[in-house]
């Protein structure tokens, strides 16, 4: 059973790549600009918040629970930035406190996911709209700009002498990281374990709300630092930074083969579906389609990654069992 | 079968039902306590602003109101099934342009327009009801991913144009500003379609299997109802009534543009919560989300009227949905730890 599914993630990662080849094909295709080295430096730091914010929404939706409130954390985070270097505060004491009151934020999820019982979904939807609503509380519709420069350089800057934009080394670290400790250790076991069986889970000894609490505290952190890398990117700190993100950011997760029901996926599937919605973005911007046309695109995607699956399944299930009947009734 | 019966049914019956009964009462009570908290507000507002207690100003707020609570009470119906429809403010939105676009265009006359944006947003509705039940998408993807493919199409469409009231027929236009008898006929219209949801939810049999499927789904399946069907159904009436509310919003506001309506869907579920609509599906009534309706756009006003900033509006949506949900957890808990405790002596 294992190795069945096993084979069948592979399978689904393979599908990925191929995917990427069609999209790079497409891309290649529609403009002779898209096959440039500058143009796929440019399509990563584009992608590099979005893919930071996608590896521990992997792994809370593995356990069974989602988080849309990502985008508007890193909208809070953007915001608070910018208000406290108003204040004068130097980047070293701002930055820590940024991301603290992001764990603070993901902390918030997961004590009312774990301790008060409430369905993820709604409490997420609820600090959606409470998180970007405090960013516009904190900053109002203003915008801070006269950032350092070794800040703007790390967030749309390139390790010097190569193509390779800063937001990408960070965002590599990260993905090594979280594929290390999903797949190669005990605690993305219990991870795993959690989504499968939550009851059996809890009954072989893991502490389950203390495992689920620490992935929302670690998607409000890490969200927290995309809207860090946002603002040095865009040199501009902003109450609406990363609006509509989560659409991207769950669509990367669920086409990366996370299973929405918790209990399977890997992050090698996650990155290589955060290039496949980063390639795919990139072509159509090229091919002069709107962004907000282009969520047309990636809506239906996040659709057809989940219907896609699970059509496959009953269809081969009903044949299996059809077979099974003919061979029943020939014998 | 007869194991799937026996497991719907639990071992204490008498303690179950108490606690239902208990619930219910809970419920009703509930509803009384939005009124309380509104008379609350109301009172304390308007001793700081007299111009907050003045008939224009609660005709200004129910006006505002009214296309929250028509989408709400569609809203109402999916949650019972233990749905979500994110997508409904994209219906509001698309439909708005839509009928505003044909108007604008002379395609067709408004009855036909009002008739057209009535059925996009019943189909935009079923294709939500289909990727559900057919595609077998869990209802927040599949609705997240139409709030986006809805909204491009809206962009798509608009194409950087947008609709004014100059535009627009005045026939049309006259819909959101006239009124019945004295009362504004947006008002009546929200009132009509949450009494008669109201009065099918809680009296015909469809409205009771939508609280069966919700509140036990396998139960429901064990007694034969078709679930699939009917959460098809309640998705079908939420896009239907999203796209009343978006006809009737190109009429109230006049300029449409493409992101008209956008976020609507979190002031809804706000509205949905707060009225008392368990989120877990099961219990609730249209009632209650118009009065949580009528509470959150009270709230708003009052900002307004006290001159607070207009930034707090969307931190005030979020604290509320959880404000709700985290109240209603906790009275459930309670209730049912002191049942259980008397059941068992």
């Amino acid at each position: 059973m294992s190795a069945l599914r096993d084979r069948l993630l592979a399978r689904w990662e393979t599908l990925l790549v191929l995917l990427l080849g069609a999209f790079l094909v497409l891309g290649t295709s529609l403009s002779p600009y898209f096959l440039s080295a500058s143009n796929f430096s440019d399509m990563t730091s584009n992608l590099m918040e979005k893919a930071i914010m996608a590896l521990p929404l992997a792994l809370i939706i593995i356990a069974g629970e989602i988080d849309l409130s990502v985008e508007s954390m890193a909208g809070l985070s953007s915001a608070l930035l910018g208000f406290v270097f108003l204040l004068g505060w130097p980047l070293w004491i701002a930055i820590p406190l940024v991301l603290a009151v992001g764990a603070l934020g993901g902390l918030f999820n997961g004590l009312l996911v774990t301790r008060a019982g409430l369905p993820s979904l709604v409490v997420t939807l609820g600090t959606l709209a409470l998180y970007r609503g405090l960013a516009s509380v904190v900053l109002g519709p203003q915008s801070v700009s006269g950032w350092p420069a070794w800040f703007t350089n790390f967030g749309f800057g390139d390790v010097p002498g190569t193509l390779i934009p800063w937001p990408f080394v960070v965002f590599a670290v990260l993905a090594a990281a979280f594929m290390f400790v999903l797949h190669r250790t005990w605690i993305g076991r219990q991870i795993f374990a959690i989504g499968k069986n939550k009851e059996a889970a809890r009954y072989s000894g893991i502490q389950v709300a203390k495992v689920k609490t620490l992935l929302f505290v670690l998607s409000g952190t890490l969200s927290a630092l995309a809207g860090v890398i946002l603002t040095a990117r865009f040199s501009s700190a902003r109450a609406d930074n990363g609006q509509g993100f989560v659409l991207d950011v769950v669509t990367a997760t669920l086409l990366g083969g996370v299973n929405i029901f918790g209990g399977e996926g890997t992050i090698a599937g996650v990155v290589l579906a955060v290039f496949v919605i980063g390639v795919l973005r990139n072509g159509l911007t090229l091919a002069d389609v709107s962004p907000d046309t282009q969520s047309v695109v990636v809506g239906a995607l996040l659709i057809v990654s989940v219907a896609g699956p699970t059509a496959v399944r009953r269809i081969r299930s009903a044949w299996s069992s059809r077979r099974f009947v003919q061979s029943a009734s020939n014998r | 079968m007869v194991r799937a019966v026996e497991a719907a049914v639990p071992s204490n019956l008498a303690g179950r039902i108490g606690l239902e009964r208990t619930l219910a009462l809970v419920a009703r009570l509930r509803e009384l306590g939005i009124v309380l908290a509104l008379v609350a507000i109301v009172l304390v507002v308007a001793i700081q602003a007299p111009l907050f207690f003045t008939v224009s100003n609660f005709e200004q707020i129910l006006l505002s109101v009214a296309l929250i609570a028509i989408v709400a009470v569609g809203q109402t119906t999916v949650v019972l099934t233990r749905n979500v429809d994110l997508s409904v403010g994209s219906v509001v939105g698309l439909v708005a342009f839509v009928t505003g676009d044909l108007l604008k265009e002379h395609v067709v006359g408004v009855p036909v327009a009002i008739l057209a944006g009535c059925v996009l947003g019943l189909g935009l509705g079923a294709l939500n009801g289909l990727i559900i039940t057919v595609g077998r998408v869990p209802a927040i993807v599949a609705t997240l991913g139409t709030l986006n493919i809805y909204r491009g199409l809206a962009f798509l469409i608009a194409g950087g144009k947008q609709v004014s009231a100059i535009d627009l027929p005045n026939s049309y236009l006259r819909i959101a500003s006239s009124s019945v008898l004295g009362v504004p006929t947006l008002i009546v219209c929200a009132v009509v379609i949450a009494a008669i949801a109201a009065y099918l939810l809680r009296y015909s049999g469809t409205g009771r299997q939508l609280y069966a499927i919700g509140s036990n789904p396998a139960a429901a399946d064990v007694v034969g109802i078709p679930s699939q069907r009917l959460v098809f159904g309640a998705f079908v009436l939420c896009g239907l009534l999203a796209g009343v509310a978006g006809v009737l919003w190109g009429s109230r506001f006049g300029t449409v543009n493409a992101s008209a309506a956008s976020g609507l869907e979190l002031q809804v579920i706000a509205a949905v919560v707060i009225g008392g609509v368990n989120i877990f599906g099961g219990s609730g009534t249209v009632v209650g989300a118009v009065l949580g309706a009528v509470l959150l756009g009270t709230i708003q006003n009052a900002l307004t009227v006290l001159h607070l900033s207009q930034f707090w509006l969307q931190a005030i949506d979020g604290a509320v949905i959880l404000l709700a949900v985290g109240t209603d957890a906790a009275i459930r808990n309670y209730f049912q730890r002191i049942l259980t405790r008397t059941g068992r002596r």
